[in-house]
């Protein structure tokens, strides 16, 4: 009875660390006036978000922003990275070891190691300040993601069906159409959703790449940080939280798909 | 097409892509940490960079400060996600509430948990009211610095909130996979449930762990965003302090910049060797 009493009040204080910093944002994003030592505001309003609903505030060219690059970086990912997580997932082949180091460094390696570099690269190839150069730039980090998530997928598929497909008279473009892709495309919309995701909390490579210029969500939200605008910026983080919420709730039904994208390429 | 060729195809767009941005990425770094820019007319590559970093107070004081941080972020928050994984093993009511919030926060970007721990532990924050409000104390001042402070309090706290749930996930995973019959077998050869846990079951999840772990430290040491919402304005994090040098309008710290962004890449690395024995990639797949 007492580990179970136990068992309950360390789930009950694991549920509440978890939201806990989440509140002051839902707060002072509905705060009218919220000074020190006030324990709730003395009103209410919805200003915060009108303002960051605005045109003036730039939130929702910011977010279409951000969405774009995000997407265009998956797009591109899955593009290259299939093909490489077929190689990886179901063959093995020499230097296949310095393969997936290669794979995992970008992952491992804090973006800084590289950022300064890539940006000296960029500036000659004249990518600085463009949205080009900050898609490319978030390939770094996105394709490897992707491609270990994919090479885990792969690595459940049966080339055997394949074949059969093929002995029956089916063309490679009808073998993949109706065959290969049917059986991957859960474990790839999962990638493709989380991969997403990386790509949409970049900070340090769009403020080096982008230069300024290209105003992505989080690097607005910072401004409104540093410009002490409490309410604005709880508006604005509540916003950039919701895609992951869609994606939760998509991928909520698709247990195997969700578990490789979170364990096989999972970051912190 | 032999089999060689469809698979140098299928994997040379991947490696192309992060050989040209990574892997130049990095070196360039490299080459101009060693002052070797021919643009700029340095020719002869030279340790000068490395000299003037190491010599100045500020470099070493960030080192350790982002030591700190990582080492200590990690080792809570590694500690946390294992009594955690543990409890959500087993089934209780409410365990599909935190299932729930533990992929919520996997999908929170670090900088929105950054501002969430300041509007929680500034010193103007909830619990300084609530401090207040239990008339702890009078005014903002009076209230222990916890964000922006030398000891990186606010940094740590908010790598173990975003950290737990991620090392959790993986250690529930490991769980799945492993089933509960290793540890039911010791218990019937006479192993106390300490034992059974610390025999069996932690060297079983030690590998998971130890690469969670790597990934977390890297993160922890390497990230920007979250020093620059919550760190102190000296030291500073060391990723703040490239970015600074960088970016400052004197070119001649250029150099030094680019020496600390490969102090930064040679712990990573370490911590790359660390993962990959940890994940044993010559046996992977």
């Amino acid at each position: 009875m007492r580990a179970r009493r136990l068992q309950s009040l360390a789930a009950l204080a694991l549920a509440g660390w978890l939201v806990l910093p989440l509140l002051p944002l839902a707060i002072w994003s509905v705060a009218h006036g919220w000074r020190f030592p006030d324990l709730l505001p003395q009103a209410w309003t919805t200003k915060a978000w009108s303002y960051a609903l605005s045109d003036t505030a730039g939130v929702l060219n910011s977010f279409g922003l951000t969405t774009l690059i995000a997407t265009a970086t998956t797009l591109l990912a899955a593009l290259v990275g299939v093909p490489a997580g077929r190689a990886i997932g179901l063959h093995s082949f020499p230097g296949k070891r310095l393969v997936l180091i290669l794979l995992l460094a970008p992952a491992i390696l804090p973006g800084l190691a590289t950022v300064f570099g890539l940006h000296g690269l960029f500036l000659r190839l004249g990518l600085t300040g463009t949205l080009a150069g900050v898609i490319l730039a978030h390939l770094v980090p996105v394709l490897p993601y992707m491609t270990l998530v994919m090479a885990a997928v792969f690595s459940r598929f049966d080339p055997a069906i394949e074949h059969q497909a093929r002995s029956l008279g089916a063309t490679p473009v009808q073998t993949f159409r109706f065959v290969t892709l049917p059986a991957i495309l859960p474990g790839l919309l999962t990638a493709s959703l989380f991969a997403f995701l990386v790509s949409w909390s970049q900070y340090l490579l769009t403020l080096a790449i982008g230069g300024g210029r290209v105003q992505t969500l989080p690097l607005l939200l910072y401004s409104f940080v540093a410009a002490g605008r409490n309410d604005v910026t709880a508006a604005i983080a509540l916003l950039y939280l919701l895609p992951g919420l869609v994606i939760l709730a998509i991928t909520a039904r698709q247990i195997t798909g969700r578990s490789a994208a979170l364990t096989e390429g999972l970051r912190p | 097409m032999t089999d060689r060729t469809r698979l140098a195809l299928m994997l040379a767009p991947a490696l192309l892509v992060l050989g040209g941005l990574f892997l130049t990425g990095l070196g360039l770094t490299l080459l101009r940490s060693f002052r070797y820019f021919p643009a700029l007319g340095l020719t002869k590559p030279d340790l000068a960079a490395y000299a003037a970093i190491l010599t100045a107070p500020g470099f070493l004081r960030s080192l350790g400060l982002s030591l700190w941080i990582a080492t200590a972020s990690t080792l809570i928050a590694a500690a946390l996600a294992l009594a955690a994984a543990l409890l959500l093993r087993q089934a209780f009511p409410g365990r599909a509430v935190i299932s729930f919030l533990i992929h919520l926060n996997l999908t929170i970007p670090h900088i929105v948990g950054a501002i969430g721990i300041l509007y929680l532990f500034s010193q103007s924050g909830a619990f300084a009211r609530l401090a207040h409000a239990a008339g702890l104390i009078i005014g903002p001042q009076d209230f222990p610095a916890l964000t922006h402070d030398p000891f990186a309090i606010g940094i740590i706290l908010l790598y173990v909130w975003k950290e737990l749930p991620f090392i959790t996930l993986v250690l529930l995973a490991n769980l799945q996979s492993l089933g509960e019959d290793h540890e039911a077998t010791a218990r019937t050869l006479g192993a106390t449930r300490w034992q059974a846990f610390r025999h069996v079951l932690l060297p079983l999840l030690m590998p998971g762990l130890l690469s969670a772990s790597a990934l977390v430290f890297a993160f922890a040491f390497g990230a920007y965003e979250v020093p620059l919402v919550l760190g102190a304005h000296a030291p500073k994090a060391l990723p703040v302090l490239a970015w600074q040098a960088y970016t400052n309008p004197d070119l001649a710290t250029r150099p030094e910049a680019m020496a600390m962004a490969i102090v930064i890449a040679g712990i990573g690395l370490a911590l790359l060797a660390l993962y990959a024995r940890a994940f044993r990639i010559d046996h992977a797949r």
